[in-house]
């Protein structure tokens, strides 16, 4: 620390990066991170610059260069000064990279969380099991709109894909 | 030199494969974002809006990509907004106007239901950066055709009123389905470079998924073997492509590289 030059590139390490990005919340889905979502691929030093790896969740979604404004926005917040976005197609981005901290999160904020079965399991907000869906899609391209017969609320469902 | 004339000539049919793809995806992109705000109920206009948005960012990535093989600086907006008529590539029944919803949700189906299949088959191209996109948009596609399939059905299985016109949508429609199928010296160098597959080879597969939702909307094929072609070779559109182009390139073409 003490024989560091003023001109030095300081290289925080990866595992403070993927915190400081697990700070980033998703530009539609706030309670949730950009970590959470799964959408961070990787993240690595290349000499002195930082590649972060994103990939896309649906190929149109329009958050999509917010999320990488957000990220670049973040990262320079902490100092980054060399950053390189990298989209990254394949792996195709899968709900299964859902953290389990973000699952819970959106059930919490009332979005149902994707499940293999391609349905939600209960009602985010009164839990019960009697559910139909309103359609395939809702108001972002990864959700479905779905209704409890039990409450009579609708409610958004976390597509599986 | 022979050599070099080789590469060069797989690059040109590289570069007219993916922009059938992309300018498909465009058109059809275009078409069902007219309905944004004017759908027979409010769950349909978000999911036709959601469709048209999924379309038009698989456009960004097959235009983009055809873009970096053409290699002359052009990028999927230039290529999406300052081509004219003669040179899109879609096939024509994806630049017909839009009709009633019926025959969107038709169009949709029949044109989903090709894509399903195809992506199926790019998923397997030699070259990877076609493979993952690929890859990404069948995920996509998958929800596409669930939903048309299941609105054909929905529609063409019930009311009198439903029924006829989704039967009247088929019979427009389906002279214009063949296109999706020709193969030309396009296709065979994509075939032979192992990059994508004869179309001639995906009907089967199509006829038979579009056989089964038929049956379960207890709709009729039309007679006839006749085929509206012309578009994915660019030999002849349709008039309506010039007015879709009209109404999609304004902006760019009146205010060139604007930004906002």
């Amino acid at each position: 620390m003490s024989d560091a030059t003023p001109d030095q590139i300081v290289r925080p390490d990866e595992s403070l990066i993927w915190a400081w990005l697990d700070d980033v919340p998703d530009p539609e889905i706030p309670v949730i991170s950009l970590v959470d979502l799964g959408i961070i691929r990787g993240v690595e030093w290349q000499d002195d610059t930082l590649v972060v790896a994103v990939t896309p969740t649906y190929s149109g979604c329009p958050a999509t260069a917010i999320i990488n404004l957000d990220i670049e926005t973040a990262l320079r917040g902490h100092g980054i000064e060399k950053l390189e976005l990298k989209r990254q197609l394949s792996p195709a981005w899968t709900t299964d990279w859902l953290s389990d901290k973000g699952r819970a999160a959106l059930e919490e904020y009332g979005i149902a969380p994707p499940q293999p079965a391609g349905g939600p399991k209960r009602c985010p907000q009164c839990q019960g099991e009697n559910l139909e869906r309103l359609s395939q899609f809702g108001s972002t391209p990864c959700k479905a709109q779905w209704r409890c017969r039990d409450c009579l609320e609708p409610f958004d469902y976390f597509k599986c894909i | 030199m022979a050599n070099k004339t080789e590469i060069s000539a797989d690059q040109a049919a590289l570069f007219q494969f993916l922009l059938r793809m992309g300018d498909n995806t465009l058109v059809l992109g275009h078409r069902v974002s007219e309905w944004c705000g004017h759908a027979p109920v409010l769950e349909e206009d978000i999911a036709l809006a959601n469709t048209a948005l999924d379309l038009i960012g698989q456009t960004q990535l097959w235009l983009g990509l055809a873009g970096e093989v053409e290699g002359q600086g052009r990028d999927a907006d230039a290529l999406a907004f300052l081509r004219d008529i003669w040179d899109f590539r879609n096939v024509l029944m994806l630049e017909l106007p839009n009709g009633d919803f019926g025959q969107t949700i038709m169009r949709q189906f029949l044109y989903d239901a090709w894509s399903s299949v195809m992506l199926g088959r790019l998923i397997k191209s030699g070259d990877p950066r076609i493979a993952e996109i690929a890859e990404k948009v069948s995920k996509e596609v998958a929800y596409h055709v669930e939903r048309s399939a299941d609105t054909v059905v929905g529609l063409g299985d019930g009311t009198s009123e439903s029924h006829a016109r989704m039967q009247a949508a088929l019979d427009y429609l389906y002279p214009y389905v063949g296109e999706m199928f020709l193969s030309d010296a396009t296709d065979a160098a994509m075939v032979s470079a192992g990059l994508g597959p004869d179309p001639a080879s995906l009907r089967d597969e199509y006829d038979l998924l579009v056989g089964k939702v038929l049956d379960k909307a207890t709709l009729t094929l039309p007679d006839g073997s006749y085929t509206h072609k012309g578009g994915r070779t660019g030999a002849m559109h349709t008039e309506h492509l010039g007015h879709l182009l009209t109404s999609m390139q304004w902006l760019q073409r009146a205010y060139p590289n604007s930004q906002w």
